[in-house]
Formats: C-alpha cells, sequence, structure tokens
C-alpha cells in the first residue's frame, strides 16, 4: 500500500469555539478510526527514524504507527507502553510539535504525521475496547519510595513496577495525578482519563498513598529506615511566584496554582461544588505560559471576559502555539508588550462596612518595548517611560511561575540545591548528592513540561534498577 | 478514610473530636495544623491540631460549626469516617527556653492555645492564661487550662461569667503591674489577636500570634493563605501558621478572611435545610 501523500495531517475534530468557551468539556474530540488509518499511512518510516530522537521517552513511533496502519490498535498500544507509562495523557499534552512531529520528514513540505493524534487514538481505543489488564511482573525483592504522583513519579513508579519492584507513592493530595489533576484543566485532559492511568498503575501493583506529605508526615530519612532502597523525588514545581507589586493581596487576587486548583482538583467550577471560587467579571491574566493559557481558559469557562497581559510580544510567548490560538478563538484578548506595576483596590470612602472595600478594581499597566537580547537570546523588555494606563478587572490571576518547594530539602539532610532551590542531579541518573536518593521533573528544573519530567522519571527508574540489581 | 474514635460537644457551637491518623499523631506537635475532607467532593478545610495521642494513633481536633464543612463533620459520629486527613502541616509553635509566658485564647482559639500550655507546663514554664468568650454557654476546656497555668482569668464579654470585658483588660493590668513575660502567645479570632499585639506594642513584650487564613493544598502550593508580615509575602501553611504579632497586617489578614463569605452563608444554610429535612 503506498504512503498517504496529502500535505497536511488530518484535522482534529473538536468543540466549536462558541459552543466550548461555554463548558469544560474536553476541545479536542480525537480521530475516529478512519482518520487514524488515513493518517497512520502518512508515515514513510525513516529508516533512521529522526523523530523517537525527538521524544524524550523514546516512544516507537514509526512501529506503533505501522500497527495502526494494519489496524491492530492493541498491538500498537502495547509498543507504546513499552516506552510511555501514560499514553492517553501524552497524546493529549505533550508539545509535539516541537519534539517527535518537529523532526518528522514530512514535517519538511508540508505537516508532519499526526504522531500525538494516533497516540491519543490509541490510547483511548485501548481504554475503551481493551479488557486486557497489565500483567504483574514477578517480584524482585526490592521496594521503592517515589514522592509524588504527578508525571515523572507516576513514570518512575510504573517503569520500576514493571521490572518486579514493590513501589510505594506518596501523594500530599488526596488524589494522584500531581499537575495533571491540579494543574491541567479537564478541557484538556480529563480527569478521567488520568485515573485511568492512575488504575493501570496500580494493576501493575503501584501502592499509591494519598495524604502524605513528605518532609512532614514523614522524612525522606523515615522512608530508608521503613526498608525502602531507594526513593524518587518528584514533588513538582512549588510555591507561587508573585509579582512583589501592590496590591498583590487584594480580595480577588489569584496565583495561577489556586485559581486552577480550586476549579480543576476541587471542582469549583460545578454548580454544586463545595469549593468556592470568583467566577465571571472582567479577569486580567499575567504571564505567557502554559499555565497562563489554561487559567485564562478556565476563567472564561466560568463566565468571565479574560485578557491576557504579557510583557513581551508573540513571537516570544512561550506557551503551545495550539493554546494560544485555542485560547484566542474562544475569545480571550492579548495585551502584549504590558506589564502590570500595581493592582488597584475598591476602597468606599462613606462606609467602611462595604463589602467590595478590599476588592480588586483595576490593574494599572505599562507598555513596553523590545531591547536587546539578554544571555538566553530573548529580547530584554523595557518599560516605555510615561506610557501608564489602567485595566478594569475584578479577578487578576498571576501566572508567572513557581519556586521549588522547601519542605524536603528542609528536612533531608545532604540533599543539596542550587541557588533557585531546584535540587541538583546528575543528568543521565538522576542521581542527587544523597546515595540512593534520585529526582526529577519540575522539582529539579522548575516549571516544564509533562513530558520532560515523564523523560526524568524514566531516567531514574533505570539508575535505580542498575543500582539496586548492578 | 479516618475513623471517628470520640466525640464530645464542649458548648452548643463547638465540638471536640478524635480522629485516627496514626502517621499524623507520630509527628504532630503544639502550633501545627491538619487538613481534612469529609466527605468525596468536599472542601479542604485546616484545623490546629488540639492535641494528639501517639500511643493511640488519634489526633483532637475542636472546630467550631461556622459554615457547610464544619456543620457536616458535626453531623459525623463515632465509628464513622472521615475521607481524608492530611498532616500535621506548618511549624510548631517554638516553646524552647522560655520560662514564663502568658497565653491569650479567644473563643474557639483556646482549642489550640490549651496544648500550647499544656507543653509549657511540662517544660516547667510558668503559664498565666487568659481565656474570653462571648458569654457562660460558650466556656470551654475551663478545668483542663486551670491543670496547667499557674494563673488562670476568665473573661465573658457579657460578664456572664468570671469578669466582664475582653482579654486586652487583664493583659493591660498585668502589664502596668510589672510582670515580665518572656512571651505572649495570642490565639484567637484575628480582631481579637489585633488589639492584644496593640495592648503590648507599647510594653515590648514578643508577642506570637497563630494565623488561620482560607487555605486549599497546605503545602505551599496554592499561595492562598498569604500574608503580609513585616512588608513581605508569606505563606501561613509553610512559614507559619504562628508569626510575630507586631509584624502582621491584620487588616488585610480580615479583608482576605472575608473573600468567599456570601459563599460561605449560603452553603452553610443548604447544609443546614438538607439536615433539617432528613430529620423530617
Amino acid at each position: 500500500m503506498p504512503a498517504n501523500l496529502r500535505p497536511d495531517k488530518n484535522p482534529m475534530p473538536s468543540q466549536p469555539p462558541a459552543q466550548r468557551a461555554h463548558n469544560f468539556d474536553e476541545v479536542a474530540l480525537g480521530y475516529d478510526e478512519a482518520a487514524a488509518l488515513d493518517e497512520a499511512a502518512r508515515c514513510l518510516h525513516c529508516a533512521n527514524m529522526p523523530c523517537v530522537s525527538g521524544c524524550p521517552v523514546n516512544v516507537h513511533i514509526p512501529a506503533f504507527i505501522e500497527q495502526v496502519r494494519s489496524g491492530d490498535f492493541e498491538a500498537a498500544y502495547q509498543i507504546i507502553t513499552q516506552s510511555s507509562s501514560l499514553p492517553a495523557v501524552c497524546g493529549r499534552v505533550c508539545p509535539q510539535e516541537n519534539q517527535c512531529e518537529a523532526r518528522c520528514v514530512r514535517g519538511k513540505k508540508g505537516e508532519p504525521v499526526g504522531i500525538g493524534r494516533l497516540e491519543r487514538f490509541v490510547a483511548d481505543w485501548h481504554n475503551q475496547f481493551s479488557a486486557a489488564a497489565p500483567v504483574r511482573p514477578a517480584p524482585n525483592g526490592h521496594r521503592v519510595a517515589v514522592v509524588g504522583s504527578g508525571p515523572s513519579g507516576l513514570t518512575c513508579a510504573g517503569d520500576l513496577a514493571k521490572k518486579g519492584y514493590a513501589v510505594t507513592v506518596f501523594e500530599a493530595l488526596h488524589l494522584a495525578g500531581g499537575v495533571l489533576v491540579y494543574g491541567i484543566p479537564e478541557f484538556r485532559l480529563p480527569k478521567r482519563i488520568v485515573q485511568q492511568e492512575v488504575d493501570s498503575l496500580r494493576q501493575l501493583g503501584v501502592d499509591v498513598q494519598t495524604n502524605v506529605v513528605i518532609g512532614k508526615t514523614m522524612t525522606i530519612d523515615e522512608l530508608f529506615e521503613q526498608g525502602y532502597e531507594a526513593v524518587f523525588i518528584g514533588s513538582g514545581a512549588g510555591l507561587p511566584n508573585f509579582m512583589g507589586i501592590p496590591g498583590e493581596s487584594l480580595k480577588g487576587v489569584y496565583s495561577a496554582n489556586e485559581f486552577l486548583t480550586r476549579s480543576n482538583l476541587m471542582k469549583a467550577y460545578r454548580a454544586d461544588a463545595a469549593t468556592p471560587i470568583w467566577k465571571g467579571g472582567r479577569v486580567v491574566v499575567v504571564g505567557g505560559g502554559n499555565v497562563a493559557m489554561d487559567a485564562a481558559r478556565t476563567a472564561l469557562r466560568l463566565g468571565g471576559q479574560v485578557s491576557v497581559v504579557y510583557r513581551r510580544s508573540m513571537e516570544e510567548l512561550p506557551a503551545r502555539r495550539e493554546e494560544v490560538e485555542h485560547a484566542m478563538e474562544e475569545g480571550v484578548e492579548f495585551h502584549l508588550l504590558n506589564n502590570p506595576v500595581r493592582i488597584l483596590g475598591y476602597q468606599n470612602p462613606d462606609d467602611p462596612r462595604d463589602p467590595k472595600n478590599g476588592c480588586v478594581k483595576a490593574v494599572e499597566c505599562i507598555r513596553m518595548e523590545l531591547g536587546e537580547p539578554d544571555e538566553k537570546g530573548r529580547r530584554r523588555p523595557v518599560e516605555i517611560p510615561g506610557s501608564e494606563f489602567v485595566m478594569q478587572a475584578d479577578v487578576v490571576i498571576i501566572a508567572i511561575g513557581t519556586s521549588p518547594n522547601p519542605l524536603i530539602k528542609n528536612t533531608t539532610a545532604g540533599l543539596e540545591v542550587n541557588r533557585r532551590g531546584g535540587i541538583i542531579v546528575q543528568e543521565d541518573t538522576g542521581a542527587t548528592s544523597r546515595s540512593g536518593v534520585y529526582a526529577g521533573g519540575d522539582a529539579v528544573t522548575g516549571a516544564a513540561t509533562v513530558i520532560l519530567a515523564m523523560g526524568a522519571g524514566k531516567t531514574a527508574a533505570k539508575a535505580i534498577d542498575q543500582a539496586l540489581m548492578g | 478514610m479516618y475513623p471517628i474514635v470520640a466525640k464530645k460537644c464542649l458548648n452548643p457551637t463547638v465540638t471536640m473530636m478524635d480522629i485516627a491518623a496514626p502517621l499524623v499523631a507520630r509527628k504532630a506537635q503544639a502550633g501545627q495544623f491538619i487538613i481534612l475532607r469529609v466527605d468525596e467532593d468536599g472542601e479542604r478545610i485546616p484545623l490546629t491540631v488540639a492535641g494528639y495521642d501517639r500511643a493511640a494513633g488519634t489526633v483532637r481536633i475542636i472546630f467550631q460549626v461556622v459554615g457547610a464543612t464544619t456543620e457536616k463533620l458535626n453531623h459525623k459520629q463515632v465509628g464513622e469516617s472521615i475521607q481524608d486527613f492530611v498532616g500535621p502541616l506548618g511549624e510548631p509553635t517554638h516553646l524552647a527556653g522560655l520560662k514564663k509566658v502568658c497565653i491569650v485564647g479567644g473563643g474557639v482559639g483556646c482549642a489550640i492555645a490549651l496544648p500550647i500550655a499544656e507543653a509549657l507546663h511540662a517544660m516547667g514554664a510558668e503559664v498565666h492564661a487568659i481565656i474570653g468568650f462571648r458569654s457562660r454557654e460558650l466556656l470551654i476546656l475551663e478545668d483542663e487550662f486551670r491543670a496547667v497555668s499557674d494563673r488562670l482569668t476568665v473573661m465573658t464579654d457579657d460578664g456572664s461569667y468570671g469578669s466582664r470585658g475582653t482579654v486586652t483588660v487583664p493583659l493591660q493590668a498585668a502589664l502596668t503591674a510589672g510582670e515580665q513575660y518572656d512571651e505572649v502567645i495570642a490565639i484567637g479570632p484575628l480582631i481579637m489577636m489585633k488589639f492584644v499585639v496593640a495592648t503590648t506594642r507599647p510594653f515590648g513584650v514578643k508577642t506570637t500570634v497563630s494565623m488561620n487564613p482560607i487555605m486549599v493544598d497546605g503545602t505551599g502550593m496554592c499561595g492562598g493563605c498569604r500574608l503580609t508580615v513585616g512588608g513581605k509575602t508569606r505563606f501561613a501553611c509553610v512559614d507559619g501558621p504562628d508569626f510575630d504579632g507586631f509584624e502582621v497586617d491584620f487588616d488585610e489578614a480580615m479583608a482576605r478572611g472575608s473573600m468567599y463569605r456570601d459563599f460561605e452563608r449560603h452553603a452553610h444554610e443548604e447544609t443546614c435545610n438538607l439536615f433539617q429535612k432528613e430529620v423530617r
């Protein structure tokens, strides 16, 4: 059968923007079988497989696509899970355009093969139609503890469990999944998908203990005392950064972490939710990353009129292009080359008991222009003197990144961190300065992507296996 | 699930419960807090640890019924369980080296002040306790405080028990009379702690307050519990809950505490209606 030489990917069926702007259902609906078969036929099966080297966990991409093309979707799934513990998640949230698809030969003339869309199709097909429970490997007698149940922790746990390790995952929150459940919204990654992935790990024998804060409920040292022979720390990005401008403690100012946690983990978007969130009004989101896009699109769905304020231009905006386009289609406005200088509050001069007192009223911004490139090559934004202006606002969401959480560092003697607080590791093993302790994901790198965290979990699992089995 | 092993009503709106949570009981110290969810889909609320029994593996909480979540919790009985219970969170109260301390508790805040008074008493420190309530019906833990205090003063707003007035009246009198405290530790409503600080400031007595702002995760991740302390943004969940009272911006904390007042009032009414229907 000849390859399909059409230059474009099969489009992703999606909810129309006007409809999805008012609900929390998933935006992208996924390929049907016909689209998947057609897209799989676009793969040229290059001998040197550039796509595989573009994947942080090296999924055998041409091999799984070949199985899709032949219609054996379960076989395709089994190929993906050899490398990835979370295929239904990766198919949705990986930035494929910078990874596997960026290296696809088809991308040189036209669009690359829709690798992410095919991965998602295969994982969803498996979750819907396959009854095959993962086979529990024979125990090898070794115990490993994993701190945090986000992408890096789940990957590390999954890889070790497949090799026969008894793995316990400790999660601080009441639900496993880390950023996949508290951070990424339902409309990008339905929570039932995350729970299915966690359930598959449980079927593999992984023990997930929620409500345990390592550094508080138990320390790393106590884990070793309890007989764990190695510990992987995947505790995530941690504390939200604020701008340090006046007005950040006014009522109506949220960190993106808080806003998203209320909506995603605590389901505050539901009418019957027990956890409150401010809905509607004029919302200003500060920042230009994926988290800012998630916060903006969540606020929009809660009935807000949403503006994103970012201090550089569209070219430097770090969020995935697809997320920015989705946000624009849905009606999020972008105010680029602007930076907030203070948040203004409401104060009724005649009534000190006015409930609106202390609430956000507006954000004062200053216009920026791009100056000389900084050490990373990004052009530095510079304030234009005298260009201040005021934007009306009821809610302000600060999405300018996070700093590592010090809970584990402060309770683990000898665990070295860099000057930003990230845990220092050897890149090829994930080993920290403490013997038997490994780390990966945002706790090491600061806020990054799901797939990079998974790559780090995978690297550490391999190193732990080598250290314990020799 | 975390079973309720004991329950006692301390006054018409304040309840004490012992919860089986061995991992938390093993580590808990005075001044720390826990976060709980009563049921699936419930809200996460912080409650300061009111006591613990390491051998029995239980943690004591004392709460006032103020909203939907505490209303639901109060309807749970011994033998039933609560969904989630995590901790101990925050930093313990720093007590090392203290020889003479005045503990000031207001209302349900006395529940948190008691383990601190007990710990100080056990260390051999001299403990002066001042506990205040709106009226006699709301009085809690008097005997327990008496057992660990070298001097106990009970105040009520309406004079129905003890002396009439606020907790700052005897505090002011003691400081004016020349009492030299190493530290004053105040735990109660924000407005009370604000006025305790106003009372101690002229005397320069170190004053520690325990803050209990709105929280979600309790581990530093959301920043919802932020306070301005000494002009800097601090997170009550990881930096606190104890702070230097002279440095805390109480007015801002009071404003932030009212962020969801309408939602909370509505949710509490709905919950009460629901329980009333069940009774009928």
